[in-house]
């Protein structure tokens, strides 16, 4: 079973966030995703200052394997991107709710938060692929 | 779905199993890219045997491989190897394979995995005016022993002594039979073994400090070596001469089955060539991607992938003969990348033959 923290928030397709400030969210990739994808080779990270609606694309990760989209799980403005990752995305293998975070987005629509899975039905969403 | 002799050890070793051409095996073990360096770096070992093993028994043995092949079987010395396309009446690649000459009545063909079936149909059929006896053989296990430290590594486990075979020959060791072959651009050998004394055989390789690797390294590895994928790099829609394997097939007499499309083609020269490219930004490249001069979109990214030992994004494209640029351009989610047009392969004996 993968690790899933219990204070952090989660959507189906398998993106953590974590509360920073008012409406301020931390955005990364779960242990189960890193796991599912593999060795990560390169990611292509959100524009800052770029504003996306729900479910948007807003970047990509890709391992030796494949790639895959990232999703702006929330409605709102990308604040912060982790430059870190451009030379070493292996930080989202080794440390995916750390130091592999992706970007920091700030939330318009506070309904949206409904939408997304707690830690508990995280994990029930995973069981099946696992 | 089918399982090797060594599905236990696989999942005892922690790997990741996928479906493969019908076939459970392991993905990786953990990290591909460690699996990869070991392999260029030491020596890393591959479950190869869902691969397909055929034995062509016969007084006419000789003469059906050197109709049923693009290669010539002919100049094939005994315990020798060769690597061939085997091409259907239109020219188009049906698998490639290796065969070894074990005496003039007695060669064995390994196949492709996903190509059992129509390879044992094809080869069975059109064996049908020689005397020779065709049989798929299921009970054994195949395990690719890899890197510059494979023959240290594998030799306190045979009879043989594997110093004096030469590359691309074979020898045996009563019911274990050694290729000195791969698919990973390292020294390293392939041990064709009963199928019951495989767990215990791979189990004193892990014992002795060899990796598991996956197919994803492998993967990595022979791309990085310039070796061609079926089902990627070729098909039965593209003969040998467009796909950038024209030297797999011999020069003369070409009354071998296509052999009269491929005369055809020599005469009047190859349309397409593959030919290496590398991105030098980032990103990575991938089968399927479009590529383009400074014009026109004029070929297709038939295997990409980053390169664990170049750090780098590399792929074969297949790309119109007469084209001579250095630099074409790869489509990346609507966006055109600058790629460098190299020759192939991009690493040999674990050397990046890169230029910075």
């Amino acid at each position: 079973m993968s690790y899933v923290p219990d204070n952090l928030l989660y959507t189906a397709s398998h993106e953590w966030l974590e509360k920073i400030a008012d409406n301020r969210y931390r955005v990364g990739i779960t242990e189960f995703a890193q796991e599912q994808l593999g060795d990560i080779v390169f990611v292509e990270l959100p524009e800052t200052d770029e504003t996306y609606a729900q479910e948007d694309e807003c970047g990509v990760v890709e391992s030796v394997k494949t790639a895959s989209d990232l999703f702006a799980p929330l409605t709102g403005t990308v604040v912060e991107a982790n430059d870190a990752l451009e030379d070493n995305p292996e930080l989202i293998n080794d440390s995916p709710y750390d130091d592999g975070w992706i970007f920091v987005i700030e939330i318009t629509e506070d309904s949206e938060l409904d939408s997304l899975l707690n830690a508990e039905d995280y994990r029930t969403s995973i069981e099946d692929e696992e | 779905m089918n399982k090797t002799g060594l599905y236990q050890a696989h999942l005892d070793a922690g790997a990741k199993m996928v479906d493969f051409g019908g076939w459970q095996m392991p993905i990786n073990y953990g990290s591909q890219i460690e699996e990869h360096h070991a392999v260029r770096q030491e020596c890393g070992m591959f479950d190869v045997s869902h691969m397909t093993v055929i034995d062509v028994k016969g007084k006419d043995a000789t003469t059906f491989l050197y109709r049923l092949l693009a290669g010539d079987i002919t100049k094939t010395n005994t315990n020798q190897a060769l690597y061939s396309t085997m091409l259907n009446e239109q020219g188009g690649v049906i698998d490639d394979l290796i065969v070894y000459k074990l005496a003039d009545d007695n060669y064995r063909i390994i196949s492709n995995a996903a190509t059992r079936d129509k390879d044992m149909a094809w080869i069975s059929k059109q064996s049908s005016d020689f005397d020779v006896n065709i049989k798929e053989q299921t009970d054994l296990a195949i395990i690719a022993v890899q890197g510059p430290e494979a023959e240290q590594q594998l030799q306190p486990l045979l009879n043989i002594d594997l110093s004096s075979l030469k590359k691309f020959y074979a020898d045996q060791d009563q019911s274990y039979f050694i290729g000195r072959t791969g698919y990973t651009g390292e020294d390293g050998f392939e041990v064709v073994l009963p199928v019951t004394d495989a767990p215990v055989f791979w189990q004193k390789l892990l014992d002795t400090g060899v990796k598991p690797c996956g197919l994803g390294a492998r993967d990595t590895l022979r791309l990085e070596a310039g070796m061609h994928l079926y089902g990627q790099d070729m098909d039965e829609g593209i003969s040998p001469i467009n796909c950038g394997l024209a030297w797999s097939v011999r020069k003369k007499d070409h009354d071998f089955i296509g052999g009269d499309i491929i005369a055809k083609q020599r005469q009047q020269g190859s349309e397409t060539k593959l030919v290496g490219l590398v991105l030098d930004g980032r990103g990575i490249l991938r089968h399927g991607q479009i590529i383009s001069d400074d014009n026109n979109d004029i070929g297709i990214i038939t295997s990409g992938g980053y390169s664990p030992t170049t750090e780098q994004a590399i792929a074969f494209a297949r790309i119109p003969k007469n084209n001579q640029d250095k630099q074409l351009y790869v489509s990346i989610r609507n966006k055109k990348l600058p790629c460098r047009v190299v020759k192939l392969p991009f690493v040999r004996n674990g050397q990046s033959l890169l230029e910075e």
